[in-house]
């Protein structure tokens, strides 16, 4: 008696006569989130295909990501090292700023009659260039008004720190070469480091 | 709340809310067509897709397979123009860099890769549309845009064959560039280009002809590099992506997907 009330039940209607409850469920079905039988997906099923999205959704997004960060951290730096001889230690005499150097490589040599080494002409406030004052025996910066002893050291104006100093050495043929690769920084106690300076 | 149209009387996470998300969540027939409208990317597709159109075995995907590429070459030529030059002394350089000093160098390769399988998708897009009589009233116009889609498709893949620099591109473009030469009152050694004078002073001789302005000298050089560099970077995406907007809305116009209408 129940196969025949089955068999009824289940004779396909034309779609006049379904209620709009009925379509919904047929649609529903077609799309498979509803079984053939009217039943839900299982909660199971739903949870572990949400998380299989997601994670393929989270894979792909950090691949991407990793992708761009990669591919703009290039794996060779081109930037030119400036290594450059700048003569004997003979010509620059004791308490004496040279300025030789300054338009083409950037750098004051000076020799505070203890130590010769090699000054950067960016000040240390926001990049300008000071000017060497020899009456005043210091640098001043034109654009904020920083002075800097002979030696570099900030006194006055907003320069927080003192004038940075390249690497410098004695090559074979007695001269001193500068290397603006490496930098020295007061603030890091390395104007002591013997690599700074070349003793008179 | 809902007769309230203060906004002072509503929680700022709501107002946020509503200020990004119009419509809330889509759950009726209605409100899917409000967010369909009122989306930006999406509103160019039709709300509503019949379900013989986004059959893959009529449609092959072949639209949305080139639009994807499309994608692809954009992302991956930004990516690019980071590390290239479009200089004589840069640009072969650059190239072979690219692949060898920077993470991922394989951008290069995708970027050449995808190029190649956008000529031929958009080329199987044409022959789809061609075979199941997609071009046919009232989608006529829209064929025309693809025509000149199609067009563009291979000036992008002409102007990117001489970024390389290195002699295949070289000696590709001096053979096309030579076409233009060729071309009838337009090009110096076209046929016609004599009638063009005034007062015994040609208009156009091969310094002023169609090949001298694709080239921006009378050889290619460094003219011709920047030249096809811009091109090929800014003038033609731009175009294609402007005619591809009209193309997608046209199908929406004229439509929907293609299916028997």
């Amino acid at each position: 008696m129940a196969e025949l009330k089955t068999a009824v039940a289940e004779k396909p209607k034309t779609a006049e006569q379904l209620t709009a409850r009925e379509k919904a469920i047929r649609r529903l079905q077609e799309k498979g989130i509803l079984t053939m039988d009217g039943q839900p997906m299982p909660r199971r099923k739903f949870l572990v295909n949400l998380a299989l999205a997601w994670a393929t959704f989270a894979a792909a997004v950090g691949g991407a990501l990793t992708v761009l960060g990669g591919f703009l951290i290039p794996r060779v730096d081109f930037t030119k090292v400036d290594v450059f001889k700048v003569g004997p230690p003979d010509n620059f005499p004791k308490n004496s700023v040279d300025e030789t150097f300054k338009d083409s490589k950037g750098v004051w040599i000076v020799n505070d009659g203890q130590r010769i080494f090699a000054m950067s002409i960016v000040c240390t406030h926001l990049g300008c260039t000071p000017n060497w004052m020899p009456n005043e025996r210091k640098f001043k910066c034109p654009c904020h008004g920083s002075g800097f002893t002979m030696q570099g050291i900030n006194f006055e104006g907003p320069a927080p720190v003192p004038l940075r100093r390249f690497e410098v050495s004695l090559s074979d043929d007695g001269q001193i070469v500068v290397n603006k690769g490496r930098l020295f920084m007061a603030e890091k106690g390395e104007f002591d480091d013997p690599r700074s300076y070349i003793p008179v | 709340m809902s007769n309230s149209t203060s906004t002072t009387s509503q929680s700022l996470g709501t107002q946020v809310r509503k200020s990004i998300f119009r419509v809330g969540i889509p759950n009726t027939d209605r409100k899917r067509v409000l967010v369909v409208l009122g989306n930006v990317f999406l509103h160019l597709h039709p709300t509503k897709v019949r379900t013989s159109g986004v059959k893959l075995r009529y449609t092959w995907c072949a639209g949305g397979l080139s639009f994807f590429l499309f994608l692809v070459l954009t992302l991956t030529g930004v990516l690019l123009m980071f590390y290239y030059r479009p200089t004589v002394e840069g640009a072969y350089v650059d190239m072979l860099d690219i692949r060898s000093q920077v993470p991922f160098g394989i951008m290069r390769e995708l970027h050449r890769w995808s190029a190649h399988a956008m000529v031929i998708m958009v080329m199987v897009h044409m022959f789809r549309v061609f075979m199941t009589g997609s071009y046919k009233p009232p989608r006529e116009f829209n064929w025309v845009i693809g025509v000149i889609l199609l067009v563009l498709t291979f000036l992008l893949s002409f102007t990117g064959y001489l970024l390389p620099w290195d002699q295949l591109a070289i000696w590709a473009i001096t053979v096309g560039s030579n076409m233009a030469k060729a071309h009838p009152f337009v090009g110096a050694a076209g046929p016609f280009s004599d009638f063009l004078q005034i007062g015994g002073v040609p208009l156009v001789h091969p310094g002023s002809d169609a090949r001298f302005m694709l080239l921006g000298a009378k050889e290619i050089g460094g003219t011709t590099l920047l030249r096809f560099y811009v091109l090929h970077c800014v003038g033609l995406p731009l175009v294609a992506a402007t005619l591809m907007a009209v193309h997608f809305w046209r199908i929406r116009k004229d439509g929907g997907i293609s299916g028997p209408l």
